[in-house]
């Protein structure tokens, strides 16, 4: 196969420097009328296709309310969504309102890519999580309108828990409680493991380093917390249900078979995972499952909290228009057409009962109640470097190539060198 | 004695030689013939016109770009800044270079060993008759039409530590297989079988229409002098077939150089093998994609072509030693 990608070395080159070609020809933005008076059409850049319908539905209600205001809704698929922004952003002609995720809004915030829309009359982010509100403000100002949320739960196969006479886990339920269930659950004649604990980040590590009362990154964001002791003890928790308890597979096997899949077919009894799964769950033949809110570690309940948002493209021509709709987005009517579009928990608190109620078999009440003690997903002003290079260190730690102590002094220097990089 | 006909009683052994020996025939058109019709080679360099500024555009100036931002640091929006060699020294010290190095030029030889397979299926496959052929033909091919995300998902459960077919056929003769795509010992290798096993198809096509090139009547006359299939094989197929041989082993060093899309696809990004089976285009990958580093990957772009540049220069000195043109 050698490559079908690169099968020559210009087409290598030419993977680097599309961009380049791409930022040569810039032309910033299509010049057809201004704010004031005329026709004006935005283009509004999404990734998901499955929530499409939703945002269309928004354009169509947010044109009747604005006779002069067209909105195009493009979808660019996930994979090429951010190299295609990013080009799109050097030649400027991004889209005029886009979606933002956590892990760039320090990066596009920081160079200048985005409106900061705090400073806009009528600017209102009561409606919303404060934690999303602080992810989605960099420099004392707010770039980005929140548009969904999403926590981590403890998935629960209901069966295995039957079968193994242990109780379904609770609010109350601490740390020792989910070491001692995997305990029991797990039933290596059967194949059945008591939990799955891959290395990944959001669905398990940062969750534990929380409870634990550590933390990924100093508030300030300048420096990694991966040197403190109790960041360390939330990695060690989650790290001994595979060398210590043995109750889940290995970091091999989770890598072979993903652990959501594992979890669908019954092959493992607890699972932290984000409500976006729970179609998957529901769908999975066989499977009778719930959530419960995330287990109370040393330092208590945590969950991570993380969303999209909406932000405006600095070089709009058409900021009013766009700021116009923006507003709209994060207004009350738009957030109930995405919960009845029962995708995503809408930002706007409050309406989360259509989608709560989509699946009435699954508490997903919880996802929601967690809200009270969720922390912002841990980001910088430029967050794909450190994200990149812990979690490769991670997947080491994680397959016995280094030990936790060694791994996390290595997960400290390099996550510090990538940050004063900026 | 009569002027005798051509001499049509050499050994068979002798054939190659005889062969290889013969003037080599010219393509293309007389010297001197372009400039007697001016209005005929016009239109010879209109028709070429469109592949020419295409290749011009999308890879010749990409190219020389990439030249040059090898030399700069790229901000993520556009900007850059001269820098100097810093690009290449970085790149030549990263700690990781070692293990990709190796790890690429492992597989390039690996996948070399699709080459002999390839030929023996292709000179099989013409010694078939009758309507099984098309049916082969496809089968082998069909790796190289399918799409290489679909390819990966397949050999992905294949090779699964716990559930995978591969596995389970080495449970039936008491082996424990291994994790063969999350366990760096055995990473590469597994890529190594995907990738002969993708190839075989391709260059089973080139030799298929290499062996259809070589005359029958070489055959038949080496029947006559009574040699068997294999020294047939051995004296008239391989030495008549190196022309091919030569072109597919410099595609399959190209390609096995810049492997990266099974990295990817087979590994994912957060696998504990991944750190042990990165390969040169993979660093290029993860410095231009995930770290926003342009002007680092192309650096590594440039080292890359030269590297190849260099190997494809003694591959085509080092033809003349084995090649037989006829």
């Amino acid at each position: 196969m050698g490559s079908k990608i690169t099968r020559s070395v210009p087409a290598l080159l030419c993977a680097a420097v599309l961009v380049a070609a791409a930022s040569g020809c810039s032309s910033a933005g299509a010049g057809s009328g201004g704010d004031a008076g005329g026709p004006v059409t935005l283009t509004y850049g999404i990734w998901d296709p499955n929530q499409k319908p939703a945002m269309q539905q928004i354009a169509n209600a947010f044109e009747k309310l604005h006779p002069n205001i067209t909105v195009d809704v493009e979808l660019t698929p996930n994979a090429n969504y951010w190299t295609k922004l990013q080009t799109e952003a050097a030649s400027g002609t991004a889209p005029d309102v886009f979606w933002m995720s956590t892990t760039r809004i320090g990066l596009y915030a920081g160079q200048g890519q985005l409106l900061p829309l705090s400073d806009r009359s009528g600017f209102d982010n009561k409606p919303f999580p404060a934690s999303l509100n602080s992810i989605y403000t960099v420099g004392g100002k707010q770039y980005g309108m929140p548009k969904d949320f999403d926590t981590i739960g403890l998935w629960y196969n209901k069966k295995l828990f039957d079968a193994a006479g242990v109780k379904y886990p609770t609010a109350a339920w601490t740390w020792q409680d989910v070491i001692d269930a995997s305990r029991k659950l797990t039933s290596p004649a059967k194949g059945v493991w008591g939990i799955a604990s891959p290395d990944w980040t959001q669905e398990n590590l940062y969750n534990d380093i929380y409870q634990a009362g550590g933390s990924v990154i100093s508030a300030d964001k300048k420096s990694s917390g991966f040197g403190d002791a109790k960041t360390l003890a939330g990695l060690q928790y989650a790290l001994d249900f595979i060398t210590k308890y043995k109750t889940s597979p290995t970091a091999q096997q989770m890598t072979d078979t993903d652990p959501s899949q594992l979890f669908a077919s019954g092959k493992v009894a607890m699972f932290t995972d984000g409500d976006w799964d729970t179609l998957t769950y529901k769908n999975a033949p066989g499977l009778d499952a719930d959530v419960a809110p995330l287990p109370a570690g040393p330092a208590g309940r945590a969950t991570v909290i993380n969303g999209l948002a909406n932000v405006i493209y600095a070089k709009t021509p058409h900021a009013t228009a766009a700021w116009q709709f923006v507003k709209f987005l994060g207004s009350e009517q738009a957030n109930r057409i995405q919960a009845a579009s029962g995708a995503v928990i809408p930002a706007y608190q409050g309406l989360s009962d259509g989608w709560v109620k989509a699946v009435p078999q699954f508490h997903l009440q919880t996802f929601v109640d967690q809200l009270k003690y969720a922390v912002p997903y841990p980001v910088s002003a430029n967050s794909g470097p450190w994200i990149t290079d812990s979690q490769a260190l991670l997947d080491q730690i994680w397959g016995g190539k280094l030990s936790l102590d060694a791994g996390a002094q290595q997960l400290t220097s390099t996550m510090n060198a990538d940050l004063a990089k900026g | 004695m009569a002027l005798a006909k051509a001499p049509s009683s050499a050994a068979p052994a002798a054939v190659p030689a005889a062969a290889a020996a013969r003037p080599r025939r010219r393509l293309g058109v007389r010297v001197g013939e372009r400039h007697g019709h001016p209005r005929e080679w016009i239109w010879g360099y209109l028709m070429i016109l469109p592949l020419v500024a295409g290749l011009a555009c999308f890879y010749l100036w990409p190219i020389v770009q990439s030249c040059y931002y090898s030399f700069t640091t790229w901000g993520v929006f556009g900007g850059q800044q001269w820098v100097g060699l810093a690009n290449y020294r970085a790149f030549l010290s990263d700690p990781q270079l070692p293990k990709a190095a190796w790890n690429t030029v492992l597989y390039s030889l690996l996948m070399l060993l699709a080459i002999p397979f390839s030929i023996v299926l292709a000179a099989l496959l013409n010694q078939l008759r009758g309507r099984h052929v098309g049916l082969y033909r496809t089968l082998y091919f069909l790796p190289v039409v399918s799409m290489p995300a679909a390819v990966a998902m397949v050999w992905r459960w294949l090779y699964n530590g716990d559930y995978g077919l591969i596995n389970y056929l080495l449970s039936l003769v008491g082996v424990h297989g291994p994790h063969w795509v999350s366990d760096p010992r055995f990473t590469v290798y597994a890529m190594g079988v995907v990738g002969i096993w993708s190839s075989l198809g391709y260059n089973m096509i080139i030799f298929a229409a290499g062996l259809k090139g070589i005359p029958r009547h070489y055959y038949e006359a080496a029947e006559l002098d009574g040699a068997g299939r294999v020294r047939q094989f051995v004296s008239i197929t391989l030495p008549l077939l190196s022309p091919s041989i030569f072109f597919v082993s410099v595609l399959t060093v190209i390609g096995g150089l810049q492997m990266f899309d099974t990295v990817l696809m087979m590994l994912g990004r957060a696998n504990p093998a991944l750190a042990g089976s990165k390969t040169i285009a993979y660093l290029f990958y993860e410095d231009v994609f995930l770290d926003n580093r342009q002007g680092m990957g192309c650096a590594i772009a440039v080292v890359l072509m030269a590297v190849l540049l260099v190997l494809t220069a003694v591959q085509f000195r080092l033809q003349k030693k084995w090649v037989h043109y006829e």
